[in-house]
């Protein structure tokens, strides 16, 4: 393979996956996902893996737990409505803490909603989706290099915090075409003594259940599950920074959404304004010291998403309100234009939030 | 540039840039005063249609035949009942631009009696190098062969678009012909041509290039 690949970012997902040491992929397909599968249907016969299309998407969720419980590093895909199928697994697999990587390529919703690109799965994503007290490490990709290299990334802290990766992308990236390059790397390996891999009658049994009904010990679970999440808090948050350096205006915005919003704060540069962006990589950690750092300097925040405003309530939260934030948004498959974030900054730029 | 036929089609795996060359054959036809008309038949992908290039189309006067539901949000794999005029109405210049893969040609396949009968086709096969699953001679034709399978037509030539989206060079090109002609010995598919982005195709000398003009997009970063 030639050292620059012209991948669909579907693809580079699927590439990355197996590159990774994913040899197990569930899935059912759906628009706009679904050369993540194509790709896997082509590929896992070739080298041992296994593709299976099962019959529906919560099938494909509770085969992604059990591989999860056996070791095996495993994912799925799908796009919004399919997600939502998949919440209650995602839960089970969440008060089992087993790791596996689940993507989501979102189209607008809500219900069957459309096929085109929004971000409107960020409430589902960050905030659970599934029932009971959980997280799950939210990842953003905003080029097709990226849908490969956070895929990558995905795997590495499922197993190193036994959780759920999520990839958070849209249509657009997945349908998108861009140059990547694959570093040659061997995947990290992590030790899974708690893996169902058969005792060979040498050990006791292991167990892997997300049914605890002694309350005391439910509750144990979950504050131990907690502290886990606090150190992912303190150690995983990533995010870029675009001219933030003397910036006094700080636009936010993630995947599809900030690739538009840069083009625009180069524009707003040329006139003269001072505006830089925070594009938060890892939306669960989200980087919320680098948000509250920028609340200290800049007179304002505008939140460019392709939702109706979901993450600009954790850029208040991160930031405390201590400065007003607006949005400028797009929803149900449409994308803000750069003149229409650039609009946004100019208002913002004369007090208006 | 070349001689042409009544009906050209397009196909290849997804990806290939088959939307793209289809377009600008289009165009290049109707300059050259041919009454053209471009059939979307692609069932498969959901953006980044013959539909984005609408209004260019219609400059050309370059009909448009495309599933009312193209660049919609309603995810259904129609064919519209005007492609019958591709195969009916002689007078056209038909250039077909299919889905990607074995699933994108199944479309074709009501058309293919049609069009094997009147026998003034040309059915090109888009490759291109850089993409994973047609990076190497052996996986380009294992591609091909599932296509020819669903679609119910043999390939005449091939059309390589070996690229790298935009990095692409006119290096890029040349050093793609021996995947090309590797492409063609297995075949035993003429090359009808090589296809690259103007500026990329003016630094390219000794190969049948049509030069392309792309689709742009607002969020292809400029910085």
């Amino acid at each position: 393979m030639a050292d620059r690949i012209l991948m669909k970012g579907n693809e580079a997902i699927a590439e990355a996956a197996i590159r990774a040491g994913c040899r197990h992929y569930f899935g059912y397909p759906i628009t706009p996902q679904t050369e993540i599968a194509a790709y896997m249907a082509k590929k896992m016969p070739k080298i041992g893996g296994v593709f299976l299309q099962a019959e529906s998407e919560v099938a494909s969720i509770n085969m992604v737990y059990g591989a999860a419980a056996a070791g095996v590093r495993v994912m799925t895909s799908s796009s919004s409505p399919g997600v939502s199928l998949k919440a209650e697994g995602l839960s089970y697999i969440a008060g089992s803490d087993v790791p596996a990587l689940v993507v989501n390529v979102q189209r607008g919703g809500p219900g069957l909603g459309g096929i085109q690109p929004s971000q409107s799965d960020y409430f589902q994503a960050t905030k659970g989706g599934g029932h009971g007290d959980y997280r799950m490490i939210v990842l953003a990709p905003a080029s097709v290099q990226e849908m490969a290299s956070l895929t990558m990334k995905g795997f590495d802290l499922a197993d190193k915090y036994l959780i759920t990766s999520m990839i958070l992308a849209d249509g657009t990236i997945g349908q998108m075409m861009e140059p990547i390059t694959f570093e040659d790397s061997e995947p990290t390996v992590y030790e899974k003594p708690w893996a169902l891999t058969g005792t060979e009658c040498k050990r006791p049994h292991n167990v892997v259940n997300s049914l605890y009904l002694k309350p005391e010990e439910l509750e144990k679970k979950n504050f131990d599950r907690y502290e886990k999440y606090r150190v992912i808090e303190e150690n995983e948050p990533m995010w870029e920074e675009y001219m933030m350096e003397d910036a006094d205006l700080c636009v936010v915005a993630f995947g599809i959404a900030s690739r538009v919003a840069k083009n625009a704060v180069a524009e707003a540069r040329k006139q003269g304004i001072k505006v830089g962006l925070i594009r938060p990589i890892t939306l669960w950690p989200f980087p919320t010291k680098a948000l509250r750092a920028a609340a200290d300097k800049v007179k304002g925040f505008i939140s460019v998403e392709l939702s109706m405003g979901q993450m600009i309530e954790d850029v208040r939260l991160a930031t405390e309100s201590k400065k007003p934030v607006s949005l400028c948004n797009r929803a149900g498959g449409m994308i803000p234009t750069p003149d229409e974030v650039l609009a946004a900054i100019v208002k913002a730029e004369k007090g208006e939030f | 540039m070349m001689e042409h036929k009544r009906l050209t089609l397009f196909a290849g795996h997804y990806g290939s840039g088959k939307t793209n060359i289809a377009v600008n054959y289009a165009v290049a036809l109707a300059k050259e005063g041919k009454k053209v008309c471009i059939a979307d038949l692609d069932i498969v992908n959901p953006y980044f249609r013959t539909k984005d290039s609408a209004e260019e189309l219609e400059k050309q006067g370059i009909t448009l035949i495309s599933s009312r539901y193209a660049n919609t949000n309603v995810d259904l794999p129609s064919i519209p009942a005007e492609s019958y005029r591709l195969v009916q109405d002689k007078s056209i210049h038909g250039v077909i631009d299919l889905g990607g893969d074995d699933r994108g040609a199944y479309a074709l396949g009501r058309f293919a009696d049609a069009i094997r009968a009147e026998g003034d086709y040309r059915m090109a096969f888009v490759i291109n190098c850089h993409r994973p699953l047609t990076s190497t001679v052996e996986d380009t034709v294992e591609i091909m062969k599932e296509i020819e399978a669903a679609s119910h037509l043999q390939f005449t030539c091939i059309v390589n678009n070996s690229n790298i989206g935009s990095e692409t060079t006119p290096g890029t090109v040349l050093d793609s012909v021996a995947y090309a002609e590797g492409v063609s010995r297995v075949t035993g598919l003429p090359i009808w041509l090589y296809t690259a982005e103007k500026s990329v195709a003016e630094g390219i000398e000794g190969l049948p290039v049509l030069p392309l003009t792309l689709q742009k997009k607002y969020f292809d970063l400029t910085i």
